[in-house]
Order: structure tokens, then C-alpha cells, then sequence
């Protein structure tokens, strides 16, 4: 693979200048010269280009490359704490489903309601062709028929005491295993801090592409494989990913990105029990303790509402008041980082650049100007309601709804209308 | 205890912006920075060294301007700086990188503990970290908030989850990525800083690190990028107006079919 500039045709117009997400291209004596060490042949600058001076060559590599055809179906890892299926892999078997039939791998049909038929009206495929949910743990059989009824059609279930909670080596090594032992050919894991310890060191010892974060996925009809596409820069390019040549195709997504289908109870799946070498269980790094947050409000990732604060607020206390209007609407607290850099509240709590980036269904940003920073770790939120004083805060400039005012005014009003809307 | 640091040099994202008219990215005057992430890195690897003794190593891979970098590490006291700069390293991916990383800390002799940040700010994968320390075969614990204990033979650790945190304790060597919770980096002392203008910085490229070339660069990156686009910028909406309590109430009608 190259890249390279035709002379003859660069008219040095700096179009590619521009278009170039990484800054690899410059003008040099009126043409185009690519930095190399930059570049990594996206092909934004041949895009760009009016006069077709930019060649870029995607010959395949002469790799030796795995025999990508024996791999079939969509898995997902279930990462469970605590004995209980965390939320985000039922929105990944949902969005697997999706992927599934447009990949026609799906031939399994649950049920025979007409709503999808089966080409050739035929079952030929093993039925690992399916959507299928891994799951590592001890004592989950009350976590099987949920994950049936929420797209699994096959669960891969690896149980033993020394599996109860995650620990980076032993769930390493047994993905690993089920990977080179039934070959799926996507793997989708949630981009939780356990999802991408783990499915780091998975693609890693496969030699599988992996791309974290993605925003989309979708399957390209020609070619069958999978489209990642995820943001980059803090949310302000978005780049489409493939693993043509490697299997599985790995991708994590967070939190709220896909939907979950509706439970259906009379879905059938069928669960795969594997146990493997006791070996593989051992884990060099020993698991202590593990210590929850007492605050039920801080688990930002999974919430549907999140209500954050910021500078505005103008001390810890006033925290109380977000704690209020959260508690009616059964959100979480999140703050910006100027708040928890104040010390007014810890740093779990904080959304932006440097702290989680979250997608809820409202964000109400209370007291917060909005700089870049907070906006790349919320804009994806599908409501956000801005209360600032300041009429010309940036965050109105990505508000849904936006209230100049008085927080301190604006929020007692908000708990109050909602504990009356929703008879609280 | 002997320490390497990964860091990466990045553009200090914030200031990339969309130019509305051209809809292209804005980049007159954007900087080059050390990752935020890994200032945390650099920091807790310092305070280890000035409680055990030993030595801090930066490792970066990068184009040749990222020699500064790792002339920043050093200022904040970092002790050497390598480079691993190739154009056999171009276009790596995660898979690659985290290959040509090992690759290099191998080189480097014995260690007993790698730090990275938990992630960089313009990638944003944190598969990094967790790469080299699977390449390298060594235990991992990532997102790490705070060290407990430490010797010269392991270490206990507290490691971040979305709704608390783990206690683990970890032989070494190992690889940590942290969060920022962890420390708040010093600002170079100007002797630091006048180490860091000398210090010599060693370039490790292909021919030093003899590493597979199929594994390496382009050819041994499982991904691909097929296309870069400028996502369709987020727009203001409504503004409520009015007394307060009207605003409250219209508000929870726009927006009650999504609480329940």
C-alpha cells in the first residue's frame, strides 16, 4: 500500500490541505507533499482532490492472512457483575440481530411466524450462524432465558466459582479459546473499562482488527464485512473502519449507542456449556476487593437521565439541588470539570475530555458554560436542556432546550413541575 | 525500581475545529502535546522513582517532532527519552503500535513496571496499554486511581469501574494504565528543564529493532480506515421563555414522554 502525489497533475490549489485530518500535507514549491510519518491512508486528500493527483494504492498487503471464510455468525460478549448481565450487552444483541440479517448469516429462525423466512426455506447452517451471547461467570442460569428473549440465539456459557467476578487472564483466555474453537466472525463487546481490557488482550492474541468506541456499525451489502464507524479528535471527525482481511471483526460500543429489542418471551435459544483447563483460570493479578460507591446516583454509563452541575453552582452544597430534581427523575449525577476539580465532588462524577463520555436520552447541563471539553463527553445525548445566566454560554449553542436564568431558581421550579407531572 | 513510560504526542484536540464555511478541520496554530492521560503516566512513574530509587524510561512512537515529547517527560523528571521512528511504522494500527511498542521495550532490557495513560485524546482507544502488556505477556490493571502499596515485587492497587472500584494486587513487572484521579503532574523545575534541552534522546527505528515486517506498519494493522467525514455539527434548538414556573411547566411537557 502507498501513497503517493502525480506531480504532473498537483496544481498545488491546497485542497487536500485541508481535507487532511491529520496535517501530513503540505505545499511545497506550489505541490502537494505528503508527510508519511503522519499519514494513514484514509484517503480524505484523494477525495478531496479536483484533479486526480493524489494515487493511492490499497493493494493487499502479502500478509499471510487467517482462512477468513470458515468464520460465521455475530457474537457478544455479556459482561455481567455481581451475577447480573449489564445492560449494555443486551443494546449490542439487539443491534446484532440487525447486523445478522443483513448479513443473511442468520438462518437459525427462532420462531416460525413468518416475520423473516429463510432463503431457500432451509436450515443448512450449523447453528452457530446465529447471534450468540458469551457469558463467563458462576452461577448465571438466571441470567440465560433474559438474554434469550433480548436476541441471543445461542449462549456460550463458561461457569466456575474461580470466574465469579472478572479478572483480566482468565476471561482473556477463555474468549480466546471459544474464538479459535468456533470461529465467529464478528465479536461486539461493550465499551465499558471491563469490556476494553478485556477485548484489547482478545484481538491482540488473535491478531484481529479491533475498533473502539464505534457509533455505527452496519454491514456493507457487497462485501459483507462490518462498517465501524466512530468518532476521533474528541467527536470532530468521524472515521469508517473495516477488518477486511481478519476475523473476527472486533468492535466495543458504549453505553445508550444502540437500543435493546423488546424482550420477546417466546424466544428459543439454545445455551452451549464449555469448560476448559483449569489452567486458563489462573490469574497473576489477585481481585482484593471490590468497593461500590455508596451514591446510587453514580453510575453515569447506564442512566437514562443524567443531571450534571457545574462552576455555576458555586459550592458542594448546592449539589443538593441537582441530588433533587436526579432523585425525582430517577437520573444520576454528573458534574463538568471545573466542579470536580474545585473539589466539590469527586471525580467519578465527572463527564468531558477527561472524564466519561456519556449518550443519555436528557442531559441537563445546570451551570455549565459548555466548553469543548464537557461538550465531547455529552453531545451525543439525545435531549440535552441548558440552564445557564449567561445568554451567550457555548452549551446553548447544543441545547434542545435552553432556559437563561437563575439555576438556583430554574431547578427548585424543575423538581417541583416534575414531582407533579410524575405524581411523586 | 526501573519504570517505562509510553506516551504519545498528540494535537491538543480542543482546538480542532470545523471551519462551517469549507467544512473542512481547522488546524492553523493547534499544538502538539504530550496525551493529557499520560501526564498522569509520567507523574506517578517519578513518584515511584523517588520513593524506590531506579529509573524512569519514555518510550514514544511517533514521527521525528515528537523528540519533544519526550523532552517534557524529562523535564518533569523522567530520566531517558527513546523515540521508536521508522517509516516502516506508518500507518500502524492499535494491533501494530502495541507490536512495535513491545518490540522496542524488550529492546531496553529489565523492567519492573510499565505505565501508560488510560488512553489517548485523539484516538481515544486505550487499546494501546492493554496491547503491549498482552504482546509482552505481563499482567495488567487498568484505569488505575491510586496505589495503595509498593514494593519492589508487587504492587496493590486501586483500579476505577463505572460504580466503584477494585482492589488488586499485582506482581510486577506489570503494565498500569491510570486515570487522572491518580496524581496531579508537577510543573518542570528549571533544572528539569535545562536537563531536558541536553538530555540525549536515542531514535530506535526498524533496523535496531529487527521486528517482523509482517506485524509491522500498515501490513500487519488488521483495521483499515475507508473514509473520514465531518460529522453534521450538533445545533442549538429552543430557548424557553417566560416566569419560571411557566418555563418549568413547558419544559416537562417538550420532555415527559422521555422520563418514566
Amino acid at each position: 500500500m502507498s501513497i503517493s502525489i502525480i506531480i504532473e497533475k498537483c496544481t498545488g490549489c491546497t485542497l487536500c490541505v485541508k481535507a487532511c485530518p491529520f496535517d501530513a500535507i503540505k505545499i511545497v514549491n506550489k505541490k502537494a507533499v505528503i508527510d508519511l510519518h503522519k499519514c494513514t491512508l484514509c484517503g480524505a486528500c484523494r477525495d478531496a482532490c479536483k484533479f486526480k493527483a493524489v494515487l493511492l494504492e490499497k493493494t493487499p498487503a502479502k500478509c499471510d492472512l487467517p482462512n477468513i471464510k470458515d468464520y460465521k455468525g455475530i457474537w457478544v460478549f455479556a459482561e455481567q457483575k455481581n451475577g447480573r448481565v449489564q445492560s449494555v450487552a443486551y443494546e449490542l444483541l439487539g443491534k446484532a440481530q440487525e447486523l445478522a440479517k443483513k448479513l443473511n448469516t442468520n438462518v437459525s429462525p427462532v420462531r416460525d411466524n413468518g416475520a423473516h423466512k429463510v432463503a431457500d426455506g432451509c436450515l443448512r447452517q450449523p447453528i452457530s450462524n446465529g447471534v450468540s451471547a458469551v457469558l463467563i461467570g458462576n452461577k448465571l442460569e438466571d441470567q440465560l432465558d433474559e438474554l434469550i428473549f433480548c436476541g441471543a440465539d445461542n449462549i456460550y456459557l463458561v461457569e466456575a466459582p474461580e470466574l465469579a467476578n472478572f479478572q483480566d487472564e482468565p476471561y482473556t483466555n477463555i474468549l480466546v479459546e471459544l474464538v479459535k474453537k468456533y470461529k465467529p466472525e464478528i465479536l461486539l463487546c461493550g465499551a465499558t473499562n471491563i469490556g476494553r481490557s478485556l477485548i484489547s488482550r482478545v484481538a491482540i492474541n488473535i491478531k484481529a482488527g479491533l475498533t473502539a468506541d464505534c457509533t455505527g456499525l452496519d454491514i456493507d451489502p457487497d462485501k459483507k464485512i462490518l462498517m465501524q464507524t466512530r468518532p476521533a479528535f474528541g467527536g470532530n471527525i468521524m472515521a469508517t473502519i473495516i477488518s477486511p482481511n481478519y476475523r473476527p471483526q472486533m468492535a466495543t460500543v458504549r453505553h445508550k449507542v444502540f437500543a435493546p429489542m423488546a424482550a420477546d418471551k417466546k424466544r428459543k435459544g439454545k445455551v452451549i456449556k464449555e469448560s476448559f483447563d483449569p489452567k486458563l483460570y489462573f490469574s497473576r493479578t489477585k481481585l482484593l476487593d471490590i468497593i461500590e460507591e455508596i451514591e446510587s446516583t453514580v453510575n453515569l454509563s447506564e442512566a437514562d437521565i443524567i443531571v450534571s452541575g457545574g462552576r455555576g453552582l458555586g459550592g458542594p452544597e448546592n449539589f443538593k439541588l441537582l441530588e433533587d430534581l436526579a432523585h425525582v427523575l430517577g437520573a444520576a449525577v454528573g458534574s463538568s470539570r471545573a466542579a470536580v476539580d474545585a473539589g466539590w465532588i469527586p471525580y467519578s462524577h465527572q463527564v468531558g475530555q477527561t472524564g466519561r463520555t456519556v449518550g443519555p436520552k436528557i442531559y441537563f447541563a445546570c451551570g455549565i458554560s459548555g466548553q469543548i471539553q464537557h461538550l465531547v463527553g455529552m453531545q451525543s445525548s439525545k435531549i440535552i436542556v441548558a440552564i445557564n445566566k449567561d445568554p451567550e454560554a457555548p452549551i446553548f449553542k447544543v441545547a434542545t432546550y435552553g432556559i437563561v436564568g437563575d439555576l438556583f431558581q430554574v431547578v427548585p421550579a424543575l423538581t417541583q413541575a416534575f414531582k407533579i407531572a410524575l405524581r411523586k | 525500581m526501573n519504570i517505562i513510560v509510553c506516551i504519545k504526542q498528540v494535537p491538543e484536540t480542543t482546538e480542532v475545529r470545523i471551519n462551517p464555511e469549507t467544512n473542512t478541520l481547522m488546524r492553523e496554530g493547534v499544538k502538539s502535546i504530550i496525551n493529557p492521560f499520560d501526564m498522569y503516566a509520567i507523574e506517578e512513574a517519578v513518584r515511584l522513582k523517588e520513593r524506590f530509587g531506579g529509573k524512569v524510561t519514555v518510550v514514544t512512537m511517533g514521527p521525528p517532532q515528537a523528540d519533544s515529547a519526550l523532552r517534557e517527560a524529562i523535564s518533569m523528571g523522567a530520566d531517558e527519552g527513546y523515540l521508536v521512528c521508522d517509516r516502516a511504522f506508518a500507518g500502524s494500527d492499535t494491533w501494530a503500535t502495541s507490536y512495535t511498542l513491545a518490540g522496542a521495550i524488550k529492546k531496553l532490557g529489565t523492567f519492573d513496571l510499565i505505565i501508560c495513560g488510560k488512553q489517548a485524546s485523539d484516538g481515544d482507544t486505550a487499546q494501546v496499554g492493554p496491547g503491549i502488556s498482552t504482546h509482552l505477556n505481563i499482567p495488567q490493571v487498568t484505569y488505575v486511581k491510586k496505589v495503595e502499596e509498593a514494593t519492589d515485587k508487587s504492587m496493590r492497587l486501586e483500579r476505577m469501574l463505572e460504580e466503584g472500584y477494585e482492589i488488586i494486587e499485582t506482581p510486577l513487572p506489570a503494565l498500569l494504565t491510570v486515570v487522572k484521579e491518580i496524581n496531579e503532574p508537577r510543573i518542570p523545575s528549571l533544572k528539569g528543564l535545562m536537563r531536558a534541552k541536553s538530555a540525549k534522546i536515542t531514535m530506535l527505528t526498524q533496523k535496531e529493532l529487527e521486528l517482523d515486517p509482517q506485524q509491522i506498519g500498515l501490513c500487519g494493522s488488521p483495521t483499515q480506515v475507508v473514509k473520514i467525514f465531518t460529522p453534521t455539527p450538533r445545533v442549538g434548538g429552543q430557548v424557553l421563555k417566560g416566569e419560571v414556573a411557566d418555563i418549568a411547566k413547558q419544559l416537562v411537557e417538550l420532555i415527559k414522554d422521555e422520563v418514566n
